[in-house]
């Protein structure tokens, strides 16, 4: 069966095809943040060996992670980024690509989320963010909305949500932009751009869980959560209108920054060569 | 291959930058320079005492051997990084003490499942908690043994001086890349901040050795399996690698359902420890060809036991001392051969306890084995042991 369905696809060349097919629900919108992955690479011809992945825990750093076709690093809990610190040091040239969930990379991971962006350190990160601990069994998480029902908030959510792109550019990083899966062409987009960006990039993706937080919320059909994203996407220019009462509840869509700053790898091969010259330590002088 | 990079170049650097000859060094800088000379090129840390030299050390030195210090946002962070970056090629350090060593137990058993090499220093200081932060101690003898979750081996090496110290971490680093393991080196904040004479070698006296790689395609495919010590596929190469710290088959990818599967890469991770055992474990002898009361002790705690057992002979008490460098996995087989001749085992440490328990597995009922601790950040003092060798004489 599986072998059917996955051989019709045009982008199966980026797959493993023996950990096919992927752990995903029906209906869970980690296939379309993969396959928009899958098309950005193929639109700016990226071989799959000039990246490596590297993810977290939980269903989203099952996105690309056995499943994408590339040196692949699925690390522990919320360390995601830290470790791919370490690998895009080692490997400057190499684009490295963080794929994970908004528990994993926000709320055990938020320091290294924070502190790679102040670095603006040359890594791209995809956040999917679905409101919930999807495969922990439907757990509320720090960007779950206001008033919403999950396992470990039953009667309604206490607490207000997280918002992640805002706090990322705020820390630092050269590029962050905010879609929904109802925004596919317009995620393509934003993924390239953050792939070619020199510096820290954020690509958070409002994705579906109709499992654990849509059929608990009113939302049981995976075609429901996407209407409800397409109604509630305000994007960028129209929301610096609005104030921020209106905004409660709102998804803000489009690119919150981009710009260009110092990016760590640079810097740190720069100060390398200084303490060099500092030093006389180059070729021509050895004794 | 026995650095990432140009080994020429690395080697002229080394000899132009440290010129052999004695220095008067802390023992924080000694491990520093040790891994320096074993070829260590990244670290990635977070300040913490009585640690923070050697991060230090290694923000200076490290840029004139084309290397990298990162300095992380905790503890937690750093080992991650140095997973990282040990997959992109390098030999990889950093080190703590007793609380950071608490955050980085999670990824320390990622290191040993992915089977990545990396050297972990625990300049140990008075705990639990945040306890005595300036003052050195020796407990986390069993943290490093049994820090992280699950069943795991773990190799820890202990050095007794400044100069032992730079040795020591040389020989961590060698382990590592061999064993393709995480080695822990328990260090303590006594001799870390102790200043002493050492020497600087020059590089030819150095013996380092690097991870074995996959000499083509065929052997990349399977980085976790197919050898007792697999070749490391490192990222970068095309070679696709997976790694995860679920439980994975012979070709990295995630099999959590089948026992067999798990069984067979625990044991096998094992078993690379257990097989390589002879090489790995040191340890330092005195007069324990003639003696009634023999000495077990560790770190810096075996200087003043030397002290005490030079002074019990002198008096006519037939002392002798063992001092285990590797303290896991522990020499427990010539420990219950030593046990043999005598009656007497007194086990001094700065702890109340730990080494000891380790001991005890090896010996007899009938020899009597009696710890002597102190703790509260001052050394054991030769008298206090002393005192002790002369009450069971």
């Amino acid at each position: 069966m599986a072998v059917k369905i996955y051989s019709k696809y045009d982008k199966v060349k980026y797959l493993r095809k023996e950990a096919l097919p992927t752990a995903l629900c029906p209906g869970c919108g980690g296939g379309t943040v993969l396959n928009a992955f899958a098309n950005a690479l193929d639109e700016l011809k990226i071989d799959p060996k000039d990246i490596v992945v590297v993810s977290g825990i939980g269903c989203s750093a099952w996105i690309a992670s056995p499943h994408f076709l590339a040196d692949t690093l699925h690390t522990t809990h919320g360390r995601a980024i830290a470790f791919a610190t370490g690998v895009k040091v080692g490997l400057p040239d190499k684009k490295v690509v963080v794929i994970s969930g908004d528990g994993d990379l926000a709320s055990i991971g938020g320091n290294h989320l924070l502190h790679a962006a102040r670095r603006n350190i040359d890594i791209t990160v995809i956040l999917v963010n679905n409101f919930i601990y999807g495969m922990t069994g439907g757990q509320v998480a720090p960007t779950t909305p206001f008033g919403a029902i999950t396992t470990t908030s039953p009667y309604r959510n206490i607490e207000h949500p997280l918002q992640i792109s805002e706090t990322v550019a705020a820390a630092g990083a050269s590029y962050v932009a905010r879609w929904t899966t109802a925004h596919v062409y317009q995620l393509i987009a934003s993924i390239k751009k953050a792939l070619q960006v020199k510096g820290f990039s954020l690509v958070e993706v409002i994705s579906q869980c109709p499992v654990q937080y849509g059929r608990r919320n009113k939302m049981k059909e995976p075609a429901e959560m996407l209407r409800w994203f397409l109604k509630n996407s305000v994007p960028v220019s129209k929301a610096k209108k609005m104030p921020p009462e209106e905004l409660e509840g709102k998804f803000i869509i489009g690119e919150i920054v981009s710009r260009q700053r110092p990016e760590f790898t640079e810097e740190i091969n720069k100060l390398i060569k200084e303490v060099a010259e500092r030093y006389g330590l180059g070729d021509d002088d050895a004794d | 291959m026995i650095i990432r990079g140009d080994e020429p170049e690395q080697l002229r650097l080394l000899r132009k930058l440290y010129k052999p000859g004695n220095y008067f060094m802390q023992g924080n800088e000694a491990v520093a320079y040790g891994a320096l000379f074993a070829g260590c090129r990244f670290y990635a840390g977070y300040p913490i005492t009585p640690s923070s030299e050697i991060a230090e050390t290694m923000a200076r030195e490290l840029p004139k051997l084309h290397g990298y210090y990162l300095q992380m946002e905790d503890e937690i962070g750093s080992i991650a990084a140095m997973v990282g970056a040990s997959w992109t090629g390098f030999k990889v350090m950093t080190a703590t003490s007793g609380p950071g060593f608490s955050l980085m137990q999670e990824n320390l058993g990622y290191a040993v499942m992915t089977e990545t090499p990396l050297v972990l220093v625990d300049v140990q200081r008075s705990g639990p908690s945040t306890g005595q932060a300036t003052k050195g101690a020796q407990g986390d003898f069993f943290q490093a043994r049994w820090g992280t979750h699950g069943d795991h081996p773990i190799v820890a090496v202990s050095p007794v001086s400044v100069e032992d110290a730079f040795w020591e971490t040389i020989r961590a680093f060698n382990i590592a890349e061999k064993l393709r393991s995480p080695v822990v080196v328990l260090f303590d904040g006594v001799i870390a901040h102790t200043r002493e004479q050492m020497r600087i070698p020059d590089v030819s006296e150095v013996e380092i050795t690097y991870r074995k790689l996959p000499k083509n395609e065929e052997e990349a495919k399977l980085p976790f399996g197919g050898a007792l010590v697999p070749p490391m596929p490192l990222f970068g190469h095309g070679y696709f690698t997976h790694v995860t710290g679920s439980t994975h088959k012979e070709n990295g990818l995630r099999d959590v359902y089948t026992q067999e599967v798990h069984d067979r890469l625990v044991r096998r991770i094992h078993k690379k420890i257990e097989e390589h055992e002879e090489e790995i474990q040191k340890w330092e002898e005195y007069f324990t060809d003639d003696m009634d009361i023999l000495i077990v002790s560790w770190g810096v705690s075996a200087r003043p036991s030397l002290g005490a057992v030079l002074k019990a002979r002198d008096d006519g008490i037939k002392a002798g001392l063992f001092v285990p460098k590797t303290v896991h996995p522990f020499p427990g087989k010539r420990i219950r051969e030593l046990s043999k001749k005598v009656r007497v085992i007194l086990v001094p440490e700065m702890n109340l306890g730990q080494l000891i328990l380790e001991v005890q597995r090896y010996v007899n009922d009938d020899v009597l084995l009696k710890g002597v601790n102190k703790i509260g950040g001052v050394p054991l003092r030769v008298e206090e042991i002393l005192r002790e060798i002369r009450g069971v004489a």
